[in-house]
């Protein structure tokens, strides 16, 4: 597996969508290739700030009223 | 009724989460209150229909994501957004300075990503064409699997993977182009040639 390789399979790797020996391979690549390494450290980070960022509380009130149509409260 | 308050404490966690995917794709709040309150309805009244032990999460996203293509998308209409094809992989890692810059000890890659508001990442994802911007909701701020987010919207399982790996990228270029806009970059560092 070379750089462009594993960089091509960037998603199916991080997302775990991927067999067992395919992961290997790249997974033996990083190990060899610290700036591969990096970018899929940063690719991961990506994702961490995407979903943190995306994040929101549900307003009470919001809460309140699907409570009541539920007959809940 | 045992079925109301077993559907109420199955379902009621997940309505921030809920709420938050209703946001992005109705891009107005009390648009997606509404549909929060639609979905929680819809999924009440069908709760005979699901099957105990399987995926009530993906169930309740299944039904979040039709009610918002039946009842809310009409009055969605923007100017289609062009969709740029090839995007380069790496896009925003390369044109931060990474694999540019191997000897850095520390890229400063991750201060960049660290610095955007949380506004201005929320604004990049909106602004994907609907069906990237459900894919890459789905994957990365939801975390389904493949599978999941196909029977949530009903596409094949290779239709989610390239909507994902084109909304992935196109949001890589719409971070950059934020990033630069607001200064977090500074201007010049993009490598020649990408």
């Amino acid at each position: 597996m070379d750089c462009d390789g594993a960089i091509h399979r960037v998603y199916h790797y991080l997302d775990g969508e991927m067999t067992v020996w395919k992961r290997r391979a790249i997974k033996r690549h990083l190990d060899d290739c610290p700036p591969c390494a990096e970018g899929f450290e940063f690719e991961i980070e990506i994702r961490r700030v995407i979903a943190v960022s995306c994040a929101e509380e549900a307003p009470a009130a919001l809460r309140h009223r699907i409570g009541e149509a539920l007959g809940l409260e | 009724m045992a079925d109301q308050a077993e559907f109420a404490e199955l379902a009621m966690p997940f309505m921030s989460g809920l709420y938050a995917a209703a946001l992005r794709m109705t891009r107005n709040p009390s648009d997606a209150e509404d549909l929060v309150q639609e979905t929680y309805l819809r999924a009440y009244r069908g709760f005979n229909g699901f099957k105990a032990g399987t995926n009530l999460k993906a169930w309740l996203y299944k039904i979040l994501t039709n009610t918002f293509i039946n009842t809310y998308r009409a009055k969605q209409r923007r100017p289609q957004q062009e969709t740029l094809d090839d995007v380069e992989d790496f896009y925003l890692y390369r044109r931060i300075g990474g694999l540019e810059a191997v000897d850095a000890e520390r890229g400063p890659e991750a201060e960049v990503l660290d610095s955007m508001p949380d506004a201005s990442i929320k604004e990049a994802l909106e602004d994907l064409p609907e069906q990237f911007r459900m894919a890459v909701l789905l994957a990365d701020v939801e975390g389904f699997s493949y599978k999941e987010i196909a029977e949530i919207m009903d596409v094949p399982i290779g239709t989610v993977m390239s909507r994902l790996h084109r909304g992935r990228k196109q949001l890589q270029t719409r971070l950059w182009d934020l990033a630069t806009e607001r200064g977090l970059v500074p201007s010049g560092s993009t490598p020649a040639g990408k």
